[in-house]
Order: structure tokens, then C-alpha cells, then sequence
């Protein structure tokens, strides 16, 4: 059973319908990068998966949990989904430790001394171990990043959203941040990244997903996606911006 | 076409002296253009005339023995101290029983010391509360006696600084918590909830203290079951709270409104729940924002106390009133008096606010970018 099931999703911002019957099946390891033109629905859909936005037809499965309004699931699949933001969204008001350790603490119950030692091994993961006892408005865009995704991590969760996370960094900063991300990749963690990352898809990625107007429209390995596009719309969107 | 233009290093010099000393600081400040120059000639002038008159008055002339011939003989040229050194202890501790007056004292010197403590960022830990309970305990034993063989004090005698700390510090107590679920309350996505929190907020809002007060004193006891009775000290208390607990909503509500959405998303994210998400994240971060606000409000608090003079209670201004109204022979030194209730509030003012730049200061260091 794959560890992301979208079956026949739809949904709508008002009157307006924002996702169209997605069908999307993502197995355990994959990573999965998605792109399109701005408004096509690709961060709506990554926020499905930890229910930051509800749909309002069709199922969503993730990890064998069933998404719906029950309060319970959604705490259970939140704690098996990391996500990471376009603004880092860090806890301005804690040290870099304290917002590793903060869902550690509160959510999971870890002793406090325990959760450290395991944040410091996520700051590790994303080199930025120096900085532990800062605050996230004294680091640069790309080490704030770097922090978010080692916040994200300090669950031990099966999946990682990415949502544009490198869409507010400096050129400089992208790469730091991107290579983290590979690094992850290689640990076999699934990862739903929505990026305009093009070289990262390429080499990193096992599947890209293009999507427009809340439907996906083409979805293939790197090679086939970049070097051999099927539909009209891709080849176009593909010529803008390679 | 134009040469390239070739690069030469420029190294780092200091800055020119003319912006430090006394007469730069007095050009910038003082003198800058005529208009200011103007102001502070006259300011100047104004203090000239007036400081000599006013250490005249109240240091040179004054008379500061508990003496009337000498403060009738002074005529109000010079300050009659004396009526503070004659009634000090009716003002501070109003009708309270002449003898016991020094359980009032350790019961403001507790209170005061618990204050001071709790102001240490370093004892904000989960003990402040068991501390605080029994300090509150305490208090009231000390006041109300018949305990530990204390003689019983009925609290209609209460009065004096002690009342006006147990009002203002035990109205807070109760309102900021309140405050708090009543901004939550505002920003619920329950209808129901956020309904009952605005209509609690426009109402509390929309009258005077001095009529919940009254409502509080008066026409509470009527709703009460029969049998029941509430102490007029504990209706008034709560009458207090309640009132600025609506005052408050509104200030925690504009600082929860001020911290992007986004944050909100991110504890979610991390499997927050809804209390956890508001107390380590978004509370944080919203009081800080309105921390001078809070103070602000705090602070009117304190003052507002002395309208329960009207449901006769005898607080700090209620009890001068009380010491100079029934004594035709100080009577006409009210101004003294008064003089002596304001130094009293005005310095624990000034401390609230002294205290809230500090912590402003501290909370801050998380927003330096250095």
C-alpha cells in the first residue's frame, strides 16, 4: 500500500475549485517533486496531507490514516508528517534549541534533557550545530531554513512537505538549503516538494508532477518529464522556464 | 567615451567630534532653530520664578511637627507636613483597630515582598504559584485574624494601603487569566463562543466601574440564593476583575492578532494542539507585543481602586478622606494630605513602569540581530 493515497480529491477556496478529482499515489521513499504555475494548486495540495487545509470530496490516506475531521487523526498524521514553509515560520521568541525541541516535549512527552541531545543531532544533520543557542532572526534566510527543516525532522517523521522552501532565499542561500534536502533523500525519507527548483527535480527527485488549474496533468520520471514532455501545456510551461 | 574609473581604498576614519559634549548636546536639544531657543528661555524663566516659590513652600516654611497652632500660624504659606506626621496612620490603614495596625503593615510588607519576587525572571518557575496561594492565605490571616490568637477584624474595617493592594494585585490576578480566554474566545471559530465573548467584552465595556460596583455591592446580594452571603470585600473584588478582565481582552486580543497566521500553521505542523499552540507559541510572543499596553492597563487598574470609596470601602484616598473629613482642627490641610496619598501611588506606579522597560528589554533580545 503506498503511504500517500489521493482518490478522486477535490477542493474549493469559496466558489472558486482549486483541486479537481486528484488521483495520486505516493509510495514510502519516494521523493516526489511538484511543480506548475503559480495558482495551479500544488501548495494546497501538499497541505492536505497534514490537514493545514480540509478537502471537501474524495478520500486521503496517509500512512494507513484515513484524513478527516476527527481531532485525533489529524494530531496522529501531523506527527507523522514534517513540514517545512516558505517563510521558515520559526518561533521567533525561542532559541534555535527550544523550537527543535519544543514538539519533542509538548507533544511526545520526551524528557527535556533527551530531546536536546536529539535536536542537536538534527542541527548536525543540517550543519548549523553552532548556532544552537541563537535566536532565528539573528541567522541568515538559508540557515534559518536549515533550522526549520531540522525542527521538522526532530519527530522522526515518515514524510517531509516542502512547500517552496527555497522560494525566499537569496541565490547564495539556495544551494545550502537544497543540499540538505538531497542529503535527506538519500536517507530514504518520503519527501512531496513542491519547488521551482528545476536542477534539484532533475537530479533528486524520483517522479515530477506537473500541475495546472488544480489538476495534474503529467507525471513521470526526471528524464522522460524534463527531456520528453507529452502534453502541450508542459512543453510550454517547461520552455518558460528552462 | 570616459576613462574607467580606477579604484582607490578608502580607510575607515572616526567620526567628526562635533557630535559629543555638553554645548552639541545643548545645540541639538536646547537651541536647535528659534522657535526652539524660544521654548526653553521661557521654560527656563518659568522655572526661575516658580522652583524658589515652590521649596518655600513646602521645605523652607513647612511645618512638619504634628503641631495646628504652628500649621494655623505657617497660613498656608508654608507647607503643614504635620498633618501627614498627626494622621499617617489613618491614611495608610484606615478604621483598622488603632492597637493591631501592625498586621496590616507585615500583611503590605508580604504582599510587597512577594511582588518583588516574583519580578525576578529567575523564580519563574511552577513554585511561584504554591507560593503565591499561601502568601494569599497569609494575607488574609494576618488581616482578618482570629487565627493563631489574631483578635477577629470584620472586613468593613479593612481600609488604607493594605485594601488598595489586595484590590488592585487580586482584580488583576483574576482578570488576566480571564483576559486571556476571553481574547480566545473572540478569535474562536465557535460562533457560539465568540459570540458570548464579544457580548461580554461590549458589555463590561460599555458601563462605568462605578456602576458595576454598585451592582456588585448592592443588587449581587439580591440574586443570591437565600442564606448565601458574600462578603462585600470578595463582591467587590470580583467586580473588579470582571470589569478589567473586558478592558484586557481587547489588549491580549490585538496582540494575538499581531502575530502572523503563519505561526499558527507551523505548531499545528508539529502536531500542536489548540491550548499548546496558544500558550508556547502565540501567547508568547502577543503579550510581549503588548506588554506596555498591559502596563498601561494596570496601572488605571491600580488608581480605578479608589472608587470604591462610593460602596463604602475605605482605601488609600478613601481613608484620607476619612482621617481629614471628621476633624474640623486638620481639615483645611486636605492639599498635604493629598500631596502625601499621590507620593504614595505615584511611586508604586512608577515602579510598574520602571519594571516594564526592564522586561521589555529582556524579551526583546530574541528580536536583536546581533
Amino acid at each position: 500500500m503506498s503511504i500517500i493515497e489521493f482518490d478522486k480529491v477535490n477542493k474549493w477556496f469559496g466558489q472558486q475549485h482549486v483541486l479537481r478529482d486528484i488521483d495520486l499515489q505516493v509510495e514510502a521513499g519516494e521523493q516526489v517533486v511538484i511543480c506548475g504555475p503559480s495558482g495551479s494548486g500544488k501548495s494546497t495540495l501538499i497541505r492536505l496531507v497534514n490537514r493545514l487545509e480540509a478537502h471537501e470530496e474524495g478520500r486521503l490516506v496517509v500512512d494507513g490514516i484515513t484524513i478527516d475531521d476527527n481531532a485525533k487523526s489529524i494530531e496522529a498524521v501531523r506527527r507523522k508528517v514534517g513540514m517545512v514553509f516558505q517563510q521558515f515560520n520559526l518561533f521567533p521568541h525561542l532559541s534555535v534549541l527550544e523550537n527543535l525541541t519544543l514538539a519533542p516535549v509538548w507533544v511526545n512527552g520526551t524528557a527535556q534533557k533527551d530531546a536536546e541531545a536529539q535536536a542537536m543531532q538534527q542541527l548536525e544533520r543540517v550543519h548549523i550545530a553552532e548556532q544552537a543557542h541563537k535566536y532565528p532572526l539573528q541567522l541568515s534566510g538559508g540557515q534559518q531554513q536549515r533550522v526549520a527543516i531540522a525542527r521538522a525532522l526532530c519527530l522522526s517523521p515518515r514524510i517531509m512537505l516542502f512547500d517552496e522552501p527555497t522560494s525566499a532565499l537569496d541565490p547564495e542561500m539556495i544551494k545550502e538549503v537544497l543540499d540538505v534536502m538531497a542529503e535527506l533523500a538519500t536517507q530514504g525519507i518520503t519527501m512531496l516538494c513542491v519547488t521551482h527548483e528545476m536542477g534539484f527535480a532533475r537530479s533528486v527527485a524520483n517522479r515530477v508532477i506537473f500541475m495546472d488549474d488544480g489538476q495534474i496533468i503529467e507525471e513521470a520520471p526526471p528524464t522522460d518529464f524534463f527531456d520528453n514532455p507529452q502534453s502541450a501545456r508542459l512543453q510550454e510551461f517547461l520552455s518558460r522556464i528552462l | 567615451m570616459s576613462d574607467s574609473i580606477v579604484f582607490s581604498p578608502v580607510t575607515a576614519r572616526p567620526a567628526p567630534h562635533r557630535t559629543q559634549g555638553i554645548s552639541a548636546w545643548a545645540r541639538t536639544n536646547l537651541f536647535s532653530d528659534w522657535p526652539n531657543s524660544i521654548a526653553t528661555v521661557l521654560l527656563l524663566m518659568i522655572f526661575a520664578w516658580y522652583l524658589p516659590q515652590l521649596i518655600d513652600w513646602a521645605v523652607l516654611k513647612a511645618v512638619v511637627r504634628p503641631d495646628v497652632d504652628a500649621c494655623q500660624a505657617a497660613a498656608h504659606a508654608g507647607a503643614c507636613w504635620g498633618v501627614v506626621s498627626e494622621k499617617y496612620r489613618t491614611i495608610l490603614f484606615g478604621r483598622y483597630p488603632y492597637a493591631e495596625q501592625w498586621r496590616p503593615l507585615a500583611a503590605v510588607l508580604l504582599m510587597l515582598s512577594l511582588v518583588g519576587v516574583s519580578a525576578v525572571p529567575r523564580m519563574w518557575r511552577w513554585y511561584l504559584l504554591p507560593l503565591w496561594l499561601a502568601g494569599m492565605v497569609l494575607f488574609v490571616a494576618l488581616m482578618g485574624g482570629s487565627v493563631a490568637g489574631l483578635t477577629p477584624v470584620q472586613t468593613n474595617l479593612w481600609g488604607g494601603l493594605p485594601l488598595t493592594v489586595l484590590l488592585s494585585l487580586g482584580g488583576m490576578t483574576m482578570a488576566f487569566p480571564l483576559a486571556i480566554l476571553l481574547a480566545m474566545g473572540r478569535r474562536s471559530t465557535l460562533p457560539v463562543l465568540r459570540t458570548l465573548s464579544s457580548l461580554y467584552v461590549e458589555l463590561i465595556r460599555g458601563v462605568p466601574l462605578i456602576s458595576v460596583l454598585f451592582m456588585a455591592s448592592f443588587m449581587l446580594p439580591l440574586f443570591l440564593p437565600q442564606g448565601v452571603k458574600l462578603d462585600v470585600l470578595i463582591r467587590v473584588l470580583v467586580g473588579i476583575g470582571l470589569f478589567s478582565a473586558a478592558y484586557m481582552a481587547e489588549i491580549v486580543r490585538g496582540g494575538l492578532q499581531a502575530v502572523p497566521q503563519a505561526q499558527t500553521e507551523a505548531a499545528q505542523s508539529l502536531g500542536l494542539g489548540y491550548w499548546k499552540t496558544h500558550g508556547l507559541v502565540l501567547l508568547p510572543q502577543a503579550l510581549q507585543a503588548v506588554l506596555p499596553s498591559l502596563v498601561n492597563s494596570f496601572i488605571g487598574n491600580f488608581k480605578d481602586c479608589s472608587l470604591v470609596t462610593i460602596v463604602s470601602l475605605y482605601e488609600l484616598t478613601g481613608a484620607l478622606s476619612l482621617a481629614l473629613g471628621g476633624d474640623v482642627v486638620w481639615r483645611p490641610f486636605f492639599l498635604e494630605g493629598y500631596l502625601f496619598v499621590a507620593l504614595i501611588y505615584w511611586s508604586f506606579c512608577f515602579g510598574m513602569s520602571r519594571y516594564s522597560m526592564r522586561l521589555e528589554r529582556r524579551l526583546s533580545r530574541s528580536q536583536a540581530r546581533t
